[in-house]
């Protein structure tokens, strides 16, 4: 792919010339942006519902809104994000003046997912454009529709000499991760994230990885049975309601009392109706399956018939349509596959324990997951979960919001990634930050400079241990 | 204490397997993580270091005859400031940061916690062998992990030393020193960490980043580069040169990441730069520079012959104007100074590390600034100057890890300072709170509460919540209340 080589080495010179690194340039890009999501938005809409069978609220909640309001933000608060951050200095080294100075690392990679096409790609964009730098964009070529709309229109809005939309599948891939990029952005499965590291590796560019894991919900009975029925909301919505549960932050699994099992399931089922209506195959507001493979995959989940045995409510398939109804299982085997890797679909495990305590143990012997949700209301098992389990993120008593709280870090942690994002962290991402110090020539101190003496070396000695009192006893003579 | 059959068991991939297997199991007792543990270590360490300070000194004179005075102020000193400062302020550290809630999410409240990531693994390198294992391991211990040291082979005084003095004084059974070479490191790169800090070349690097890969373990990398000097006119050429001379030859002889590497600088400066580091060098160490006892020797044979084949290379050993002289038999090579060596000679494509100072000549000293841009990043720049407009200039368009004007390494020493590379130079910084991050998973925490649930947010979905999901999303209070009022 020659045009690729040629595409980097225009990007290179659009870096080198410097026009990405004024704040008028990157406002203009950030304006640019929100018009884009306003003006296509109905259009934005139509490809996700071809892709993904998304429904409006979601795309908007999940998509448009999330990019629109990243924009917003970082409009008005990147020249401020830019300014330089003084440092202290201790006396020792007086007179100097110390800064910490973001600056863009140059030209970046984002390589984005297919379950959220628009805003996985649109929000890191927006952190790229905002810390200056030319970017590539790689959208899934999962989602067709929302990759050709992005190709087609992006060059429209944003500056094409700056930011390239590149489609293609694994062979494209596997070209862009031969290249020698400054920073690659990832998002999606842990496999890939180590094919994407270990090409970083090549040219030591810095990555971050946004993959996934299986987050878990616990619910503890001691949650008010007045609250029962939005949690059991929270919780269809944590699963079906995003993306039909192909979301990194969906519910993977959940952990309840062994009492409050069939309390649960019952409640999760009505909920499941009054969202989806008596028969979710006809409801617009659930997304469908990806495509075959992942049917596939979801299918094989369910084969086992120690896993069929443990369905529990709904479970019914339809191959053509490519269609699994909301599913709830009730302790399907530890070391099967759907409680070992991401289900990443419609299937919900419950897996029940005596005490719902033994939860921090479950969760804390498998790997880190993006996001542990808890519904509690005991304080104190809400700081053992802190402190006792590692995730990218908590949330307590609700689900999926704390993707919208742009003053939180988003990005996991272990098996669920290294690096993260939204709101100032987009910016610091895609960041360097460049220590400088700036020193006069006067004062001069003399005993910084061989040939060595004993008083230079006490000198010496006292000054970086910041040891003030005894330099002035040097200085006057007093000290040995 | 280990018997010599114990000592020359091999550490291999199921050592190294069964060593963090047993790291885990520490970290997973909570032991590591109570701020009180944490203090007693760094405590420990203080005590290791003025109780240890003539066998450290004697350690680095063995491996680099490093002169007292550098390895009591900068290997030692640093040492203890770094963990004076993590006790000074770990309680604050370790604090949840309070982070602010929008209309979007109320009610709630939402904070940042540190944790630590777990069991870390911390490569260090031979040329400050004592404050690159140490100071790192003073922000994984701040942070709560469990850790492995892995000293550099090639520096074994020390190494040993190390070895024999951890656990004397720290914690022995979550901090654990592992000494050896290419395959004790290769056994240890095969593991599962949550972290890896190395120290080191860009070679190694690049292997440690993919073997992290496997287990998509995030790394820290603190690698070198050519960190240029761009020194220009009308300054003073004497404080300038000291200071460079400092920076260079006394620190490790050169052989440090953040050393001068090449000069650029104008014509009319050349001369009276080369002819003021002349004076400088031979006040600094005399007119036997080879017998000067200020001076580390270079740190093995091997790095002896690069270094000498670097001033051997035919166009660039007619460019010496001062040194050259070299003593194979005690590693030492005379501080050297070359003028205009060409662009593609060895000596200007890799990090030189060691006591040979390149001068290259640019017409205009604006030129310096895309000469630096047209080679990696590297870990510093510095510039000597008193003009304004040209340290504005510097600073914004030259690409470093590190900028330092009128001086040299000094930001190394400012705990308020991020140190790392960029580019080539590495990834991830460390120095101060800097350390405690580097080993930390800031982990986002958001509480919620039942009030207020809007239906708007749930299945099934139709236009009017649409509505209402665009006035919440876009937080402006007056579209909120119309589209409640039914009327966007």
């Amino acid at each position: 792919m020659e045009g690729l080589e040629g595409t980097l080495a225009e990007l290179r010179d659009t870096f080198k010339s410097g026009r990405t690194r004024s704040v008028a340039w990157r406002k203009s890009q950030l304006r640019a942006m929100i018009e884009f999501v306003q003006d296509n938005e109905e259009e934005i809409f139509k490809v996700l519902g071809q892709d993904m069978g998304k429904h409006p609220v979601e795309a908007y909640r999940d998509e448009v809104g999330i990019v629109a309001k990243s924009a917003r933000l970082s409009l008005s608060c990147v020249e401020k994000w830019m300014a330089p951050r003084k440092g202290n200095i201790p006396l020792a080294f007086f007179p100097a003046s110390a800064e910490v100075m973001p600056e863009p690392f140059g030209v970046v990679l984002i390589m984005g997912s297919w379950n959220f096409p628009i805003s996985l790609t649109l929000d890191p964009l927006i952190g790229a454009i905002s810390a200056g730098n030319v970017v590539v964009l790689k959208p899934s070529e999962l989602s067709p529709a929302c990759s050709s709309f992005l190709a087609e229109t992006i060059p429209q809005y944003l500056d094409h000499k700056s930011i390239k939309v590149i489609e293609g599948g694994i062979d494209v891939c596997e070209q862009l991760l031969q290249q020698n990029w400054d920073k690659i952005f990832f998002t999606g499965s842990q496999r890939v994230g180590r094919i994407v590291m270990t090409a970083a590796a090549q040219h030591l560019t810095p990555v971050t990885l946004e993959l996934g894991g299986k987050s878990p919900a616990i619910l503890d009975s001691s949650s008010n049975p007045a609250n029962m029925k939005v949690i059991a909301k929270r919780i269809v919505a944590a699963k079906w309601g995003s993306c039909s549960g192909q979301a990194c932050i969906a519910i993977d699994y959940m952990l309840v009392e062994e009492k409050f099992a069939s309390y649960l399931i019952d409640l999760l089922e009505k909920t499941i109706k009054q969202f989806f209506g008596e028969n979710p195959r006809e409801s617009k507001s659930l997304c469908k399956i990806l495509n075959k493979n992942n049917f596939k995959r979801l299918l094989d989940l369910l084969k086992d018939p120690l896993i069929r045995a443990a369905v529990v409510s709904g479970g019914s398939v339809n191959e053509e349509t490519m269609y699994i109804e909301p599913t709830i299982l009730l302790n399907p085997p530890l070391d099967s596959q759907i409680m070992t890797e991401e289900i990443f679909g419609p299937l919900l495990p419950i897996i029940t324990l005596n005490n719902i305590h033994d939860s921090i143990e479950f969760i804390s012997s498998r790997p880190k997951p993006l996001v542990i949700y808890a519904f509690t209301r005991d304080e104190t098992f809400k700081k053992q979960i802190l402190s006792k389990t590692s995730s990218g993120g908590v949330t307590f008593n609700d689900t999926l919001i704390q993707f919208a709280c742009d003053s939180l870090p988003f990005g996991g942690v272990g098996q669920s990634g290294f690096g993260r994002y939204h709101g100032k962290y987009s910016f610091d991402t895609f960041s360097h930050e460049k220590a400088i110090l700036q020193r006069r020539f006067f004062p001069e101190l003399e005993p910084r400079y061989p040939p060595w003496n004993d008083f230079k070396f006490q000198f010496i000695k006292l000054l970086y241990a910041f040891n003030y009192i005894g330099l002035l006893l040097l200085l006057l003579g007093l000290k040995k | 204490m280990a018997t010599e059959e114990e000592k020359q068991t091999v550490f291999d991939v199921e050592a190294a397997n069964m060593l963090t297997k047993e790291l885990r199991d520490v970290f997973a007792s909570g032991k590591t993580r109570s701020y009180e543990w944490r203090i007693s270590q760094l405590k420990s360490m203080i005590k290791m270091c003025d109780e240890h300070e003539e066998d450290i000194v004697d350690a680095l004179h063995q491996d680099l005859s490093k002169p007292k005075l550098e390895s009591i102020v900068y290997e030692i000193t640093m040492l203890k400031n770094s963990c004076t400062l993590a006790i000074k302020e770990l309680k604050q550290w370790m604090m949840p940061e309070k982070a602010k809630t929008s209309l979007l999410t109320f009610p709630s409240s939402a904070e940042i916690v540190p944790e630590p990531l777990g069991v870390v693994l911390i490569i260090s390198a031979w040329n400050y062998p004592f404050l690159l294992s140490l100071d790192p391991l003073v922000g994984a211990i701040a942070a709560g992990n469990a850790m492995v040291l892995k000293p550099s082979e090639f520096s074994p005084a020390t190494s040993s030393l190390l070895a024999k003095l951890l656990p004397e004084y720290l914690d022995i059974s979550s901090i654990k020193v592992v000494e050896g070479a290419v395959s004790e490191t290769s056994a240890l790169l095969e593991q599962k960490w949550d972290k890896i800090f190395y120290t080191g070349n860009g070679i190694v690097g690049r292997i440690v980043m993919a073997a992290a890969a496997k287990h998509l373990t995030p790394v820290v990398l603190e690698l070198g580069g050519k960190s240029p000097v761009v020194v220009d006119s009308g300054i003073d050429l004497q404080i300038a040169t000291r200071r460079i001379i400092a920076g260079k030859w006394g620190c490790n002889n050169g052989q440090a990441c953040v050393s001068p590497d090449y000069i650029i600088t104008t014509k009319d400066c050349a001369d009276k730069l080369v002819d003021s580091l002349k004076k400088e060098l031979e006040t600094f160490y005399g007119k036997n520079p080879l017998e000067s006892k200020d001076l580390s020797r270079i740190v093995n044979s091997k790095h002896f012959s690069r270094l000498t084949k670097l001033l051997d290379e035919d166009k660039v050993s007619r460019k010496i104007v001062y040194g050259g002289e070299r003593d194979e038999a005690n590693l030492k090579i005379c501080p050297t100074i070359l003028v205009d060596v060409p662009c593609d000679s060895l000596i200007m494509k890799e990090e030189i590390f060691g006591p040979l100072l390149p001068i290259l000549i640019v017409s205009k000293i604006e030129d310096s600034f895309d000469m630096i841009n047209s080679g990696t990043k590297p870990l510093a720049a510095y510039l000597f100057t008193n003009n304004k407009k040209l340290k504005e200039q510097f600073v914004v368009s030259v690409s470093a890890g590190g900028v330092v004007i009128n001086d040299i390494a000094m930001h190394l020493a400012i705990h308020t300072l991020p140190f790392g590379g960029v580019g080539e130079s590495g990834t991830g910084s460390y120095h101060g709170k800097f350390s405690f991050d580097a080993f930390s998973h800031k982990k986002a925490v958001l509480y919620r509460s039942f009030m207020g649930d809007a239906a708007l947010r749930y299945p099934p979905y139709t236009r009017g919540k649409l509505r209402l999901m665009k006035a919440f999303m876009t937080s402006n209070f007056w579209n909120i209340l119309r589209a409640l009022l039914g009327r966007s």
